[in-house]
């Protein structure tokens, strides 16, 4: 496909590696934020073409991993109550709750469905006007402008059976928790492509500056990635921590103001519970005032049980670079995508699944 | 998650005042898109779609970018090549 393929040749590949071996001096780490990029750099093996001594740490950007227990509970008593359509994104389906899962919601009666857009949703709530059709709303900044866009639908077209279980966050604040913390080790990071499509780049000067550290916005591809790392090492050894872009096909400087207006329209800033990391001030989306009809959580009495997470899992040092995925003493054994202990098992985009999916585990139990 | 596949917009198909859709090609499979987000699109352009909503435009002249520059450090390699092969 086009503006894929091109991105993926083995020949510009080997050149960019070429081309980091040469720059690199020192030992780096750098984090990638997104889970789709985790997802690429596993599966492509671009990590083993890169110096020794540059460490690729992962990042908290998998929505499906960070959405807190407490919502995946909500979620799943909502879809057990009469009359409920429960609409998701296909990946949330098996993420554990205190008990249990929506997979297990729907062999159990539960009417949950697999939508591709937020706003199929609003047509299926259309489509069934005696049932009450609830969305999972989860994503970062990228999903915001369509779950914006399926509210606006709703509100529009006057679909009172619709709601959304809201459970949005924001990658800069995650970045910054991860700064402040005295464990961190990053030292450069490579910025979420299409999170930067929506809001543009102007974002991560501040941090750039505070913390002196380089971010450089990254696409998904081979060559995208193994660009911005090179431009983040070119960054460190030359002193410098300045905000770069390596996927300027796709990202403009002001980011795409029509989504950003969208956003804004329907929604507003909150604090947001992040699963296995904590409380992140200013860190996640709800519904403004004006649209909370819409909001599960009004609408819906889901008087909460205590969250709980399995003992065993570390996916919260996992999602702060703090702890490989293979050194999760369950990791591979308790633990595997069949029967995941901790979200970032789930979905392809979790480190551990990632990790588990191409092939490294194989080989280091060998 | 933040998945986004680049289509190339077939046409569009404005149906009322505060959204725009369109038909989107995926290399052969063409699939219905909110393209409100990108008013200046127009029929041939790729964009770029996340769970059925098109979050960016993508730049043509700036995607040859990274190859040009690769073209550029390939030279520039051929060049020292050539200068220790004549030394
Ligand atoms: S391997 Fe499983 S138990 Fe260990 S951190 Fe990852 S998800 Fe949690």
């Amino acid at each position: 496909m086009k503006y894929m393929d091109e991105y993926r040749d083995p020949e510009a590949v080997k050149q960019l590696a070429d081309a980091i071996h040469n720059t690199v001096k020192r030992p780096w780490t750098l984090m990638e934020i997104c889970g789709g990029q985790t997802h690429a750099i596993v599966r492509f093996g671009l990590d083993e073409l890169l110096p020794k001594h540059i460490t690729l740490l992962h990042g908290p950007g998998c929505p499906v991993c960070v959405t807190p227990v407490e919502k995946i509970d909500r979620a799943i008593a909502i879809s057990r109550m009469p009359g409920v359509i429960f609409c998701s994104f296909g990946d949330m389906l098996r993420v554990p709750g205190t008990t249990g899962d929506l997979l297990q919601a729907r062999a159990q009666g539960a009417d949950v469905r697999v939508v591709y857009s937020p706003t199929d949703a609003v047509r299926i709530a259309q489509d069934n006007p005696d049932s009450q059709v609830v969305f999972f709303a989860v994503g970062f900044e990228t999903t915001a402008p369509a779950n914006a866009m399926a509210v606006i639908t709703a509100f529009r077209q006057e679909v009172p059976n619709f709601s959304m279980l809201v459970s949005h966050v924001l990658v800069p604040p995650a970045m910054e928790a991860i700064l402040s913390s005295p464990q961190c080790r990053v030292q450069g990071f490579l910025a979420a492509g299409h999170v930067c499509s929506i809001m543009g780049t102007s974002e991560y000067l501040p941090i750039a500056q505070r913390y002196r550290i380089p971010v450089v916005v990254t696409g998904f591809e081979p060559i995208d990635l193994l660009h911005g790392i090179y431009l983040c090492v070119k960054q460190l050894e030359e002193g410098r921590f300045e905000v770069e872009n390596a996927y300027v096909r796709a990202v403009k400087d002001d980011g795409n103001v029509p989504a950003q207006q969208l956003v804004a329209d329907v929604f507003e800033v909150t604090t947001r519970t992040w699963r296995g990391v904590g409380d992140i001030p200013f860190s996640g989306l709800h519904l403004r005032p004006e649209f909370r009809q819409f909001d599960a959580e009004v609408r819906f009495d889901v008087a909460d049980t205590v969250a709980k997470e399995d003992a065993e899992c570390r996916s919260g040092l996992v999602l702060q670079g703090l702890l490989n995925p293979t050194d999760c003493p369950a990791f591979g054994k308790r633990c595997t995508p069949e029967h995941p202990l901790g979200a970032t098992m789930v979905s392809s985009e979790g480190a551990c699944a990632a990790y588990y999916r191409y092939r490294r585990y194989a080989r280091e139990v060998r | 998650m933040c998945l986004a596949i680049p289509g190339k917009i077939v046409n569009i198909d404005v149906q009322n005042v505060w959204t725009r859709n369109g038909l989107v090609d995926f290399g052969g499979v063409t699939r219905d898109v909110n393209l409100t987000c990108v008013p200046e699109a127009a029929p041939g352009d790729y964009v770029l779609v996340h769970v059925g909503m098109a979050i960016s435009c993508i730049d043509a002249e700036e995607a040859q970018q990274v190859f040009a520059y690769l073209r550029e450090i390939g030279e520039l390699a051929d060049l020292e090549l050539g200068e220790e092969t004549t030394q």
